[in-house]
């Protein structure tokens, strides 16, 4: 690994003015796990890398007026573990719980993960299906960023140089809403998966659908939200046409490039039978 | 470039050392500390070789700065005394032996979290420690073996 300069603030003022002082050439760090993988493989070159893990703040999970908030240091294991993300979503707790292997899980962040913008990360599916907005600050202030708006290109992220992802928050789901993650994964369950679909469904006494939120990864080159098919759903009953619709819209939604665990088309393909498959678990 | 004092403690004893901010965890433990019971397999946070405890939980030692163990405990397969050791040997848990200190850090960190696990939950738990000998057959056996026996 080239060497680099290593600095470990011990609160958030401090770390933003570190940042602020050489953005271009500072790269932050929360758990490491992919950062440090980046490094050793000389695929960036950082002249100085800002650790967090002394900002105890940015570890809280907690429930508050506004739904849930999660810290963007906060593992993914420890995000598994948590009462209240359970209490928000059981599919949440889960999606963290099929991250990779247990070592990743206790090392690996939510602000790590969702700031290296890997397409085919598990967490940011389950969270753009559960209307996640990512909360950053730089010296200047702080910012909202949609989940969706968060994600614009292969490991790349609307970030601004000098800004830190502090946290996610999810707003209340509606009532009676059902959510659910699904991995495809053909090879090994440490994998990544070929295609994912994250899906939260709310219907009305009468059993129309009243709120139809569906995300994919591995599925472009961000994680993507299929509007689409979501307002196919919205206002119908879940029937089995229904149900097929929405899963063919949301595979035309997808732009999935040739890779090791799969062609695009078969992706596209996959994506339809795991949208489907994912809807008429919760529909 | 720069350089950092750390201290924490390994296997219960303290250290207190220097290094550079690009000094990985599993060359710390191996190079400087000559704690080579850990080993450095794939470098990437896949096979399992390099695992040790941090505060109790299994990381990859491959994937960890030095610098971000300041302050913690580590465990090492040099500061494993359990039945596990014993219980692999019984049970055929190791051939060639390379994987067998990141598979016996990551079982005892699990019987520490979950005393009870359940046998899909060993079998998740040891998915991330790869071995190419055993068919994991023998060490899931050998887990099992130590959590009935409590």
């Amino acid at each position: 690994m080239r060497p680099f300069d290593y600095v470990e603030p011990e609160t958030l003022d401090e770390a933003l003015e570190i940042l602020a002082g050489d953005p271009d050439d500072t790269l932050v760090m929360a758990g490491g796990t992919s950062l440090v993988i980046l490094m050793k493989q000389d695929l960036v070159r950082p002249e100085r890398v800002l650790g967090l893990r002394r900002i105890a703040e940015l570890r809280e999970i907690r429930t508050t007026d506004a739904g849930l908030s999660l810290g963007a240091l906060a593992t993914h294991g420890a995000l598994a573990r948590s009462q209240a993300v359970r209490d928000h979503a059981a599919a949440l707790a889960a999606t963290f719980a099929a991250v990779a292997t247990v070592r990743i899980r206790e090392q690996a962040t939510l602000g790590g993960n969702l700031a290296h913008a890997d397409p085919a990360q598990d967490p940011p599916v389950t969270l753009l299906a559960l209307d996640g907005v990512v909360i950053a600050r730089s010296r200047f202030g702080e910012r909202r960023i949609p989940l969706d708006a968060l994600f614009v290109d292969f490991f790349e992220t609307s970030l601004e140089p000098g800004e830190i992802l502090l946290r996610v928050e999810l707003p209340p789901l509606p009532a009676g809403a059902r959510a659910t993650y699904k991995k495809f994964l053909p090879a090994t369950l440490d994998d990544y998966a070929t295609v994912s679909v994250a899906a939260v469904i709310a219907t009305d006494a009468s059993g129309v659908c009243t709120h139809a939120r569906i995300a994919l990864g591995g599925a472009a080159t961000v994680p993507l939200r299929a509007r689409e098919a979501e307002r196919s759903l919205t206002g119908r009953r879940l029937d089995d046409a229904a149900i097929r619709e929405a899963a063919a819209l949301a595979a035309a939604a997808t732009d999935p490039i040739d890779d090791l665990r799969g062609s695009a088309d078969y992706k596209r393909a996959m994506a339809e039978v795991w949208t489907e498959r994912a809807l008429r678990e919760i529909a | 470039m720069s350089e950092h004092r750390i201290r924490f403690t390994l296997n219960g004893e303290t250290v207190d050392v220097r290094v550079p901010a690009e000094r990985l965890l599993v060359d710390l433990l191996r190079y400087d500390l000559g704690k080579t019971g850990t080993k450095d397999g794939c470098s990437v946070g896949v096979c399992g070789l390099c695992t040790v405890q941090v505060d109790g939980a299994p990381m990859s030692a491959c994937l960890l700065l030095a610098t971000q163990v300041d302050g913690t405990q580590i465990r090492t397969v040099e500061g494993l005394a359990t039945p596990l050791q014993e219980a692999f040997i019984d049970e055929g848990g190791f051939q060639c032996g390379i994987c067998t200190p990141g598979q016996l850090v990551a079982a005892d960190a699990l019987l520490r979290a979950k005393p009870r696990a359940t046998d899909a939950e060993i079998a998740d738990w040891q998915m991330g420690n790869l071995c190419r000998c055993t068919g994991y057959y023998g060490i899931a056996r050998a887990i099992a073996k130590v959590r009935d026996a409590r």
